[in-house]
This record gives structure tokens, sequence and C-alpha cells, in this order.
């Protein structure tokens, strides 16, 4: 059985790509066992030191998911005012964006471009 | 087994009538689903299996063959036909798989719920819908199976009404299915008025450049498109996804798929004679497409709500479909760009369908179980939770990426003949398609990092993971991802492009196989 997908212009074998990550998984690795023997898990050493002040619950540090891409967010703020604008969640602009679609369908189809 | 086809309607109709005698006997009524909706699989195997075999299939209800001569001669279909090709029996195929996980997963997930036989019943009836929409060769028998799945699918996105949220979310999609199906209905009545059949191979040998045919064609278009869910008419698709049960997801995501079913099989076999000559069709559904995966993408950015984070990439993946085969539909009249990459973005288009149904399934219901154990879908209020749910873990790792097409997960395979094929019609199209891959990737970073990493949180403490149906429906479809990624070539030269030839070769479709 061939399991290489030819595209117009190229092709795709997912098995030799997972041969080439075993490969490079196994360099990964080789890099990571010589690192610092050092590190003990459960001990004093894996503590974060915030300039002697006391850790604060997990709760309070947690990065939120609406916290995740602010900088993004806020560099698209006017892209996002027109999507807002755009979904109202009334049921009556759903169809008037139906019947404006269609206008533009049937104009380009009947008398149109 | 010559009654195949209608057995594909008959078996999962006669569950929906006999699971409301289960009243208050959940557990059977969850079991008696499951077994309905398994026997529909192998249905629908063997019905591929004639296809592969036989090419198209054709039943007629109530004769013997479809070009029966009356006897005064006059030769015309006039019974109620399936036409059975292989873009009919791929479709069939999702709908069954689907609907069988879905009763699978739905056997734990609702078991505290109450009126559960009306669920199942509705379920199996969702499922006679869609298996209806994409096995017909009726226009108006079409009609009336989008009917169908258009209510069983509004009275379970709105199943739990105690919620306000859910019965709005059922009322839009009720009232956007009604709309829909009253301008099919209305451009059936065109046709028919104009024609006097309601014979869809029959209609497209008939159909001309007219001006009724071009505005049937134009409502056909625009309402098969809201209904599966397309830039700017996508607006109902969040709502009701996020308010659904997450076991009906996959089935409901079939339905909305059933109409992009729709919209191909009346863009390439209904009016073919038109499609064929306009290039400006394909561009619409190329154009619709691209801005359907942007905005869609760009509006899950911004979300906290699981859900409805993934209900709006459900948008986003159905523009690549329409990408992929708006490409294809560009090129239709240029048999040599047709052969040299107009049929592989058709179908790397019809192969994201398939990919797409699987993949945004596991993830939807990896947010049920979310919703299962923790009970809200807000992201900001989770945390920690891959240790406590590991299954889970590794069934949302796989599906996020295989949405954001990472090799080498399904995802993948059908997005890479997009990119290719649409960057020969258009560069900017594959830019598009490409950013929007990328923001996906963000997009379930963070889903994955607020839910599942981070530290323990206490009010989770006792969280752990969900009852065995549930793992077990996502592992299956995880195990697809996965498969269906290592072994493209397989099921694209098996299914996909079968598919894809069965929309391009029209002729076939036309003489029913050659019947006629």
């Amino acid at each position: 059985m061939n399991f290489t997908l030819l595209s117009p212009s190229g092709f795709w074998n997912p098995l030799l790509w997972i041969a080439f990550l075993i490969i490079f998984a196994i360099i990964g690795y080789i890099i990571y066992a010589r690192g610092n023997p050092g590190y003990k898990k459960n001990t004093e050493q894996v503590k974060p030191y915030l300039s002697g002040n006391a850790e604060p619950s997990k709760e309070e540090i947690m990065v939120r998911a609406g916290d995740i891409y602010w900088g993004f967010l806020e560099a698209l703020k006017g892209y996002y005012d027109v999507l807002k604008t755009m979904h109202t969640g009334d049921m009556r602009d759903y169809i008037l964006w139906y019947l404006g679609v269609g206008a533009i369908i049937l104009f380009l189809l009947v008398g149109g471009v | 087994m010559s009654n195949l086809p209608a057995l594909m309607i008959a078996v999962p109709l006669f569950g929906a009538f006999t699971t409301p005698l289960l009243k208050k006997r959940y557990q059977l009524a969850s079991l008696w689903a499951i077994i309905i909706t398994g026997v529909s699989v192998i249905l629908s195997l063997l019905l591929a299996q004639e296809v592969m075999d036989k090419g198209i299939v054709m039943y007629v209800f109530g004769a013997d063959n479809a070009n029966l001569v009356l006897p005064s001669g006059y030769k015309v279909p006039i019974r109620i036909m399936f036409e059975i090709d292989a873009m009919g029996v791929f479709m069939a195929i999702s709908a069954t798989l689907m609907s069988f996980i879905g009763a699978l997963y739905s056997y734990s997930h609702v078991k505290m719920e109450t009126g559960l036989e009306k669920y199942y019943a509705l379920l199996q009836l969702l499922e006679v819908g869609i298996l209806g929409m994409v096995l017909t060769g009726d226009l108006f028998n079409l009609f009336v199976f989008l009917e169908i799945a258009g209510i069983a699918g509004s009275a379970l996105v709105g199943f739990r009404n105690y919620r306000g949220e859910a019965s709005e979310a059922g009322i839009k999609y009720l009232i956007v299915s009604s709309v829909a199906s009253l301008m099919v209905l209305f451009s059936i009545g065109l046709l028919y008025g104009q024609y006097g059949n309601l014979n869809m191979a029959y209609l497209s040998r008939q159909i001309g450049f007219n001006t009724v045919d071009m505005i049937a064609l134009g409502l056909l278009f625009t309402s098969f498109a809201m209904k599966c869910g397309a830039v700017p008419m996508h607006y109902w698709v969040p709502d009701a996804y996020t308010e659904v049960p997450a076991g009906i997801n996959p089935p409901l995501l079939v339905a909305t798929y059933a109409s992009l079913y729709a919209l191909f099989r009346v863009s390439f076999s209904l009016f073919a004679t038109i499609t064929w000559n306009m290039a400006r069709v394909g561009w619409a559904m190329s154009i619709i497409g691209v801005l359907t995966m942007f905005i869609g993408v760009t509006m899950a950015l911004v979300q906290h709500d699981v859900k409805r984070l993934m209900s709006y990439h459900a948008i986003s993946q159905t523009g690549y479909m329409l990408l992929g085969v708006g490409v294809g539909l560009t090129v239709l009249h240029d048999p040599q760009a047709l052969a040299s990459y107009g049929r592989d973005a058709m179908a790397g288009g019809v192969f994201h369908i398939i990919n797409h149904i699987i993949y945004k399934s596991l993830l939807l219901m990896t947010a049920g179980a979310l919703f299962y154990v923790t009970g809200t879908r807000d992201l900001n209020k989770m945390g920690g939770l891959a240790r406590k749910m590991p299954y889970t873990t590794i069934a949302f790792i796989v599906g996020a990426a295989a949405i954001s097409g990472l090799p080498p997960f399904n995802g993948f395979a059908s997005k890479f003949l997009i990119y290719e094929t649409s960057y020969r019609l258009n560069p900017l199209l594959a830019v598009f398609a490409m950013v929007t891959s990328v923001l996906t990737l963000a997009s379930f970073v963070k889903v994955f990092a607020s839910a599942f990493l981070g530290p323990p949180l206490e009010k989770f403490e006792g969280a752990k993971e969900v009852p065995k149906p549930m793992i077990v429906a996502m592992l299956i479809l995880a195990a697809l991802c996965i498969l269906f990624g290592l072994f493209p070539n397989v099921v694209l030269d098996k299914l996909v492009y079968p598919a894809v030839d069965a929309l391009i070769k029209f002729a076939q479709y036309q003489t029913w196989g050659g019947l006629a």
C-alpha cells in the first residue's frame, strides 16, 4: 500500500514525517539528559522566590483566558468593534443579513457583472 | 440488500418512533438508540460497498426501476427516487457514524436530565432528516427531509429548556431553518412551475439560463449557505452549538454539512449547465469561504465560553470547505485547470468535511466533558484540569492539533491540499487560509493553557475523569483523527476522490447512472 499523498506540485508522507519526529525527539532527549542533574523535585528548590514575599494563592496568580492575547486584541480594537456591532444576537438582524446576501447573489446571477 | 436505501431511512425512523415507548426507562432508551444508530452505521457501510462496486445506486419507491414508462407512453420520472452516488454515501457514513458516537456519549452525559426518551427519539429523527437529504434524488423530498432535520435539530438545541439561553437558541435555530426552508420551497416551486417535475437529474437536463432559473439558483445558494453557517449568515451557529447537549453536537454538525452537501449538489448537479459556464458562482463560493474562515476564527479568539469558542471555529472551518470546493467550481469550465488543480481543490474541500466532522465533534465533546466536571463553560473559571482528566486532555490535544492543521493529524492533509490549490487560483486566498490556521492554533493554545494547564485549583480538588462511555466516544474520534492523518491517501482514494468525481461527472448523475 502506498502511503504518500501526491498533491498538484508536491507530496506528503506522514510516516516519513513521524520517522523524522522520532529522530529529533531522540536528539532532544540526549541534549536534555546532558543537562544539570542538580534539580530536585518536591524540595525548597522548586518554590518561587518573590523577593521574600509570601507566595499568593494559585487562583490569584493564574493567567485567565480573558487575559491571554490582550495585546493582540487591543491592537485590533477597531476591527473587533465592527465585528461586535455585527453580532447583535437579534433575530431580525440575522434575517436582514440573509436578505442582503441573497440580493447580492441574485444581482451577480441575474443582472450583474 | 436491494432495499438498502429504504432501510437507511426506515431503521432510524423505526427507532425514533419506538424510543418514546421507553418512557421513564432512560437507560433502555439510551441502549436502544445506541443499537439503532449502530445498525445504521453497518447499513451505510454496506451501501458504500454497493456504490463502490456498482456505481450510482437508484432506488424507486413504488416501482421496480427508474425509467418506467406510463401506460400513456409519457416517459418522465414521477416517483420519489433515491439516487445515491459516492458523494451521497460519503455524507451518509458521516451521518450514521456521528449519530452513533453522539448516542454513545449521551449515555452518561445526559443521564441526569429528564425526558430522555424524547431526546433519543429526536436524535434518531435528526439522523433520518440528514440521511434523507443526502440520499434523495428528488427536490421536494430534499425539502421534506431538510424540514425534519431542522425541526428535530431545533428541539434538541432547546432540549435544556430550564435554561433561558437554550430555549432562545432553539427558537432562533427554528426560525433560521424555517426561513431557509421556505425559500428552498419557493425555489422548488419556481422550477416545478417551469418544468413540471421534481426529479433533480431530470431537472438538471432541462435547466437553462433564463431569469427564473437564475432566481431559483440564487435563492437555493443563499438558503443552503445560511444553513451551513457561511458568513455573514452564521449568527445562529454559536447560539445553537453552545446550547445543544454535547452528545448532539456530532449529528448537528453533520446536519449543518448536509446543507453544505445540498449547496454542492445544487451547484454541481442541478444547475450544472449554468455553473459550468459561470466562473462567478465559484468565485462567490471562494470569497464567502475566505470571509467565513477569517471572521469565524477572529471571533473565536475573543470568546471565553469554551463551547462558544469552538462553535466559532466550526464556522471558520466551514470556510475551508467552501474555499476548496469553490476553487474547483471556479475552474470547472477549464479542463486544463480542473485536471491540474481543480479536482484536488475539491478533494481538499470534501476531505475537510469528514475531517472537520471528526475533530470538531471530538472538541465539542471535550468541552461537554469540561462542563460535566466543572459545571461551567467559562474558561476564566477553569484551570489545572489536565491531572484530573487525563483522557479528556489527550482527546483535546489530538483534536486541537487536528483542527490547527498540525501534521500528522487529519486536518493537515485536507488543509495541505486546500492551501496548495487555492494558491494556484489566487495566492491571496492561500494567505488567508494559512493565517486562519495560525489563529486557530493560537485560540486552542489559549483553551489548553486556561482549562488544562496551570496549578490545580482548590475548587476542583474533588474533580475526576468523566464516565467511561464518554471517554470511549472521545477516544474513538481521537483515533480516527490519527488514522485519517496517517493514511490520508487511503481515505482520499476510497472515499473522497469518488465523491469529487461524482460531483464533476454530472452526466452520470443526470442519467441516473446510465439508466436513462
